[in-house]
């Protein structure tokens, strides 16, 4: 088992804590991971991305040419990295933010209104957490339970936003149990 | 157990536990998590963290704290390096043990903050003046670098010569689960006899110094640099081989293309293409004798160097190779980073 995923959007999105929260589950199942964020003189509201790649064996590349998985939080990740997506690969997309389609016939393409979800969840700023509970219910990589234990950890210090992130895990699976 | 860290933490952390209690910098990207951990973490060790005013000041610092017997530390990038190269060269001359960690983005000049290999000859040929040469060497994976590191400053004390860990912005930037080894006790240090450690102790006066005005006192010191590095290069050659064995073509690369390499190995091996991979790990001592041992094989074809520069490493491997096969290039610049499927692209295109 080799997945690559790359997760995309604008600095301030949660872009590069998703690829930790993917991470940090990895390592939780005994799995091997590679987390590489893009750096350079980007600042809040600039783009952002990071590759993360799971595997049972060690990773001998983090750079990710064609990803299984692409998490687009904002249209220009989508139009940048749709082409780049495996055949037969995944994309989800954020379709609060995203007013166009996935243009490959080949992709399973899931639109999710990740920041409207959010806000439901009771703070934009799940957005991402919305995202990776959508992917893990798409990939079937981590048990719910896992990323609850995740989210709890790393929270740790700021309890008071555990339910908020809890609940937009949840909200991020039924949503695309829905659709499929 | 395994924990999740960032290279660059995992380097600083590695770097205390092996003995580091006194670390100098000044930020530059990618490397800034280096000092910002150990600014955090050296009170907690009673060790001594100083941001310096400069790059050149900071090297300055090591080369004091490591005169006073300190297991002294800087880390920097490729412009940075470069400002440092007047200190490394005193630091080789005065044969003072230091670790410096370059974690190289491309050039010349500012460059770019993307990765870069173009600091292959700077750090192996020497990039300060005179005959001196630094044990580097060059990891491809966070566990790799903090291991090493982690033994760096034993090294650096054994044979009294700067150890220089050359990785790449990615090596710094990538988080990996890694397993930190335990804090070594600075008590069961070896004693350094040589240290000026103050007036009062000792039986001799002790001088660190650079300066030999007599000729011939030179050269025997410079001899002397040699012998050493002759010895390091009997003991301390490090590489991976890795499913050579039947290999026809040797692929070439260290640090993060080398593990980038490895891939592309995987995916040519699944196609039926016998390809292995040559890893060095120390890149100075270079594994020559590696090299020579492929090259002497009758099956193996060609060797083929995959650098993030225009061609560096690539010259000691066609030295060590010395003719017997074809050596090709493939390079990229810029913060470009070489891809898997490019160096199976390359390698094909010389298959058919």
């Amino acid at each position: 088992m080799e997945e690559k995923i790359i997760i995309a959007g604008f600095g301030g999105q949660g872009v590069l804590s998703l690829g930790q929260f993917l991470a940090y589950a990895a390592i939780r199942d005994k799995k091997e991971v590679t987390w590489l964020p893009s750096y350079g003189p980007e600042m809040r509201g600039g783009t952002s991305n990071c590759s993360v790649v799971i595997s049972d064996k060690q990773v001998a590349s983090p750079i990710i040419e064609s990803p299984d998985c692409l998490i687009a939080m904002n249209k220009p990740s989508l139009i940048k990295f749709e082409e780049k997506v495996k055949n037969g690969g995944t994309i989800i997309v954020n379709s609060s933010l995203v007013d166009i389609k996935v243009q490959r016939q080949d992709l399973n393409a899931y639109y999710v209104p990740l920041n409207d979800l959010a806000n439901q969840a009771g703070n934009v700023r799940t957005a991402n957490i919305v995202a990776l509970g959508a992917y893990i219910q798409i990939s079937k990589l981590f048990t719910k339970e896992t990323i609850e234990e995740v989210i709890k950890e790393q929270f740790s210090k700021k309890p008071k936003v555990i339910p908020y992130n809890l609940k937009a895990l949840e909200l991020g699976i039924e949503a695309v149990k829905v659709s499929v | 157990m395994k924990v999740l860290m960032k290279g660059n933490e995992a380097i600083a952390e590695a770097a205390i536990r092996g003995g580091c209690r006194a670390f100098f910098g000044y930020p530059i990207t990618p490397q800034n998590e280096i000092p910002e951990y150990m600014s955090c973490r050296m009170p907690q060790v009673g060790g001594v963290f100083i941001q310096s005013e400069s790059e050149v000041a900071a090297i300055n610092m090591v080369y004091g704290a490591a005169g006073a017997g300190a297991r002294a530390m800087t880390s920097s990038s490729s412009p940075g390096i470069s400002l440092k190269q007047e200190g490394i060269s005193y630091i080789c001359g005065a044969e003072l043990p230091c670790v410096i960690v370059n974690m190289v983005r491309c050039g010349p000049g500012l460059g770019g903050i993307q990765p870069g290999q173009g600091d292959y000859f700077q750090a192996v040929k020497g990039g300060g003046h005179g005959d001196y040469r630094m044990l580097t060497y060059g990891p491809s994976t966070v566990q790799e670098a903090v291991d090493i590191i982690y033994d760096a400053f034993d090294k650096a004390d054994e044979y009294r010569v700067p150890v220089m860990i050359l990785g790449d912005g990615m090596l710094g930037q990538i988080m990996e689960a890694v397993e930190i080894p335990p804090m070594k006790d600075p008590a069961t240090f070896p004693k350094k006899e040589w240290a000026t450690t103050g007036k009062g102790y000792g039986d001799t006066r002790r001088i660190i110094n650079s300066l030999y005005i007599k000729p011939d006192e030179l050269e025997e010191v410079t001899n002397r640099l040699f012998d050493k590095y002759k010895i390091m290069a009997e003991r301390e050659v490090m590489a991976e081989n890795y499913m050579t064995d039947d290999a026809e073509i040797i692929i070439t690369a260290y640090g993060t293309v080398g593990r980038i390499a490895k891939s592309a190995v995987n995916i040519l091996r699944e196609e039926g293409i016998k390809a292995g991979l040559l890893r060095p790990i120390t890149l100075y001592p270079f594994p020559e004798k590696e090299y020579k041992k492929l090259a002497q094989r009758k099956d193996v074809k060609m060797f083929y160097c995959f650098e993030l520069s225009m061609g560096q490493m690539v010259e000691d491997v066609r030295l060590s190779v010395d003719g017997k096969k074809p050596t090709l290039f493939y390079g990229r610049t810029g913060g470009n980073v070489i891809s898997p499927e490019d160096i199976v692209k390359a390698v094909k295109s010389e298959v058919k």
